[in-house]
């Protein structure tokens, strides 16, 4: 079966392949986060460039189908950063493609700042999107500020299609920090090292990565406490920082600023979860409360794990087609890489409570009453 | 401003109501007398009131829930209340509803530092959750100037911001999990303490929703370390577009402030009156406020103050110590009071891009004097969210509607600068009708379709944020007859 591709290239042209849809559609960006939904395939990849960027005024429009290569090119140029630091997925999937914005929109992609600055829906100023029904609609702006009428802008971070398809969308962006310190603390256990973690969040230190890592490059558990910002008050509050955290042994501070074992190509290692690249394990990301990791990882014995968000978000690599949500503590657990065969058996987002399911349901037949989005991809 | 008329049906059966409505919570809880529910015919929009059908006080979400259920076997409308603080009219009953207030419930549930989260139950106020936390060196970052007084319940029905959101964001960005009673009495869980959600974004979309998705009980917030110290600098400039570009290079240049504001000449001088502040006597005043150890604090400022002089300021001042910081904000502070002191007055709450704050600036200076009344402009300027104040007289036949006019016309300006009818206020029933200038039929029918799927019969909280004409088939005609 060869269904052509549906590569729309405007809105309106995106608005009239939805309106005139009959069956199923598989809307895609780039491709690169592995979800494979059936139907006639939608590529967003044709809706591409950067309507705006007023670096003044911290905002960013972009087309939907954009590559994030090219926004982060353009910022910068300004100087200016993607602040919830977008993960790219291709070494974790083994995907090729470009990532486009509009994917880590619907996906509502963040890598490890979202601990201290926010997610992707926080920094997501406004939308505009086709609804299933080939009607466009536009929520938000491209203001920072806006609680005019319901908030469609988070709704629609996140909802991975499923309630209309993406043609634009608008961010605040932020100055890049001048310089990054990076707190390396060896030989943690899982529990101690939330605890340190912990610790450096509660400090007034404005803490913008806290990652640990079981199994660091050279084999042994290594924990990175990530500090940006000018070059003095990093060089301050690093020292404060290792003092501050003396107890859980000594602490080594790295501040290089480029090459390949730069903090920067750190953070992009714990960033796409490149631990876990090239294996045939099922990956997991499990968003729990950082305190309630180390109870979680202990009973999942013989998996793998990497901790951010200081214990908060926890990646498992575990053998292929074990169904680990039922030792998952409140919080949700998503499948990110998975075989066929565990897709089969395995929802790929966490079930929600019965009303919660209903309201999704209910939702989904408002916005796309044709059932053609994505379907059976969120429920 | 309209209102819907009241149901006939409703207003009929009142006495039935109001006694089943007494079995489930304590007589007390349930007021109807009219000198008694008075308190709660308005809020802060007060130039519009109408008195309820009873008021409720529910103690537990089992209560709240139990009042819902039976609400919405009767068919009566429900306006969910924080503290009444709304500039919106958010929280102003009709006469066929029930006001349903969550002040009773304000406890603070639970406090986990390890995990930086407080559970709190909705009717707290805002500044008793930082009161809460405070003393271990912690604070909840979005602070309304009405923190005082307004309860969480309506920060998140508003997504209400701060002075200090230029850093730390929102009510929304700060709101990791509530518990809510829908309109048909089923309790809802979402989020918790850990972060994002799942599925759909259920947070993202209740946050803002101004009551019209379910009645918040409880929330989890996100609680953050106190700063070392913070450090304001206070710049005068002679002209409107010179502040304006200070904003924008000191934006640029990578400094994150964690507040910029600004006030222009008429506010200035009402305000030196009134709390003698010590302000220059100039067109447009900065306040840009920096955060971090002594140090940095100085490295920072040293940046916005070298962009400062660059724009060749009339002054340029830096608090010393805390006393000077403190005159420095105790103007901007006592804007609001100063400048009630002297009028009544609207305020208007629409945002802009950041560089459109000359030409919006301007334009509102054009239709003070087409209008014939006074504007004093006084805003968070790092966010764009205009905060113009027109004064007028309310025992003056005609002003207010003057005054009502003129504001429509500030905010249809906001929109087409590119910017929003509301940035933090909400839109209540005060924007209602002026929501078309902002969106088409097809984005407004997508927003009505969300409050279809939560409250199908629509009765919570039913003739706010939408244009009457454009909800009222959903109003009239899905309501159970019962
Ligand atoms: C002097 C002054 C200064 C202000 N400054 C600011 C400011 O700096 N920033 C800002 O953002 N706002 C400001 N406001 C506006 C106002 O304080 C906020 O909108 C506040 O969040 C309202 O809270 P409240 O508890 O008083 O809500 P209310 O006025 O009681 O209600 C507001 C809305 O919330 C809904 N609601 C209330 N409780 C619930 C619940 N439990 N569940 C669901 N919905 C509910 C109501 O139906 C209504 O629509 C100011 C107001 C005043 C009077």
């Amino acid at each position: 079966m060869t269904n052509p591709m549906l590569a729309p290239t405007s809105e309106s042209d995106l608005a009239e392949c939805i309106a005139t849809a009959t069956g199923p559609l598989a809307i895609s960006g780039g491709g690169t986060r592995g979800l494979k939904p059936e139907g006639t395939a939608l590529s967003t990849a044709g809706l591409s460039g950067i309507t705006l960027y007023e670096p003044g005024a911290l905002t960013l429009v972009a087309q939907a189908g954009t590559p994030v290569a090219e926004i982060e090119a353009a910022l910068a140029v300004e100087n200016q950063m993607l602040a919830f630091e977008p993960m790219d997925h291709r070494s974790l999937l083994g995907t090729t493609g470009d990532p486009t914005i509009g994917g880590v929109v619907a996906a509502n992609i963040s890598g490890p700042r979202r601990v201290q600055a926010g997610a992707c829906r926080d920094f997501l100023l406004g939308v505009r999107f086709v609804d299933g029904t080939g009607e466009i609609i536009k929520n938000g702006g491209r203001v920072m500020k806006n609680v005019t009428g319901y908030d469609l802008v988070k709704l629609m971070a996140g909802a991975h299609g499923t309630l209309g398809v993406l043609s634009e969308v608008s961010f605040k962006v932020l100055p890049r920090p001048e310089a990054t310190g990076v707190l390396l603390l060896t030989g943690l256990t899982v529990a101690d090292a939330v605890r340190a973690m912990s610790s450096a969040l509660t400090s007034p230190y404005d803490v913008s990565g806290a990652a640990h890592i079981p199994e660091g490059q050279d084999g042994s558990p290594v924990t990175m406490i990530r500090l940006e910002g000018f070059e003095n008050s990093v060089t301050y509050r690093a020292k404060q920082l290792k003092e501050r955290l003396s107890q859980f042994g000594p602490s080594e501070i790295e501040r290089r600023i480029d090459g390949p074992v730069s903090t920067t190509a750190g953070w992009r290692w714990v960033r796409d979860v490149e631990t876990f690249a090239g294996t045939d394990e099922d990956v997991w990301r499990v968003s729990i409360k950082p305190s309630d990791a180390p109870a979680l990882t202990a009973t999942l014995k013989d998996a793998r794990v990497m901790l951010d968000w200081g214990g908060g978000l926890v990646w498992v690599a575990c053998l292929s087609g074990i169904d680990i949500r039922s030792k998952v503590p409140k919080g949700h657990a998503t499948l990110v890489r998975a075989s066929d065969q565990t897709r089969k058996q395995i929802a790929t987002f966490h079930p929600e409570a019965p009303p919660l399911a209903k309201l999704a349901a209910d939702l989904r037949k408002n916005f796309d009453p044709k059932g053609i989005l994505n379907p059976g991809l969120m429920g | 401003m309209e209102m819907p008329r009241p149901s006939e049906h409703v207003l009929g059966k009142k006495t039935r109501f109001i006694s089943r409505l007494k079995t489930i919570l304590a007589d007390e809880h349930v007021i109807s007398d009219v000198m008694e529910t008075r308190v709660y015919e308005c809020d802060a929009l007060a130039a519009y009131a109408c008195q309820p059908l009873c008021v409720v006080l529910p103690g537990t979400t089992e209560e709240v829930s139990a009042v819902l259920k039976i609400c919405h076997e009767e068919g009566v409308p429900v306006v969910p209340r924080g503290s009444g603080t709304s500039l919106a009219g958010g929280a102003l009953p009709t006469a066929d509803s029930v006001v349903l207030g969550v002040s009773r419930m304000s406890d603070v549930l639970e406090t986990d530092y390890d995990n930086r989260v407080i559970r709190v139950q909705t009717g707290r106020t805002n500044l008793s959750v930082t009161g809460a936390v405070d003393e271990d060196g912690f604070f909840y970052a979005p602070d309304p100037s009405s923190q005082l007084a307004c309860a969480i319940a309506g920060n998140i029905a508003m997504n209400s911001g701060g002075a200090h959101c230029l850093k730390y964001g929102v009510t929304t960005n700060n709101l990791l999990g509530v518990t809510m009673v829908m309109m048909d009495g089923t309790v809802v869980e979402i989020g918790g303490a850990h972060m994002d959600a799942g599925g759909y974004d259920w947070l993202g979309l209740i946050c803002g929703s101004e009551g019209q998705l379910g009645v918040v009980t409880e929330a989890t917030l996100r609680i953050l370390p106190k700063p070392e110290g913070a450090r304001p600098v206070l710049i005068g400039y002679s002209s409107a577009e010179i502040a304006g570009a200070c904003v924008s290079d000191i934006i640029k240049a990578g400094v994150l402030p964690v507040a910029i504001e600004y006030m222009d000449k008429r506010v200035i001088e009402v305000v030196e009156d009134y709390a003698k502040a010590g302000y220059p006597d100039c067109e447009a005043l900065l306040i840009v406020e920096v955060e971090g150890s002594p140090e940095e604090i100085d490295e920072q400022l040293g940046v916005i103050k070298q962009i400062a002089r660059t724009h060749d300021p009339v002054e340029l001042r830096e608090a010393q110590d805390a006393d000077e910081a403190a005159r420095i904000w105790l103007g901007r502070k006592s804007a609001f009071g100063a400048m009630g002191q002297i009028n009544d007055y609207m305020c208007l709450d629409g945002t802009i891009p950041v560089s459109a704050l000359p030409y919006v600036l301007r334009r509102i200076g054009e239709l003070s004097d087409e209008y014939g009344l006074d504007v004093g402009n006084v805003f968070h300027a790092g966010d764009g969210n205009m905060h113009p104040l027109i004064l007028f007289d309310a025992n003056k036949p005609g002003d207010l509607e003057t005054c009502e006019a003129m504001g429509a016309e500030i905010l249809k300006l906001c929109v087409e600068a590119g910017g929003c009818l509301t940035g933090e206020h909400g839109v209540g029933i005060e924007k209602r009708e002026l929501m078309t200038v902002q969106f088409n039929t097809a984005d407004l029918e997508a927003q009505m379709k969300v409050k279809d799927v939560f409250d199908p019969a629509w009765l919570l909280n039913p003739a706010k944020v939408f244009p009457l004409s454009n909800s009222s088939d959903r109003r009239d005609t899905i309501r159970p007859a019962a």
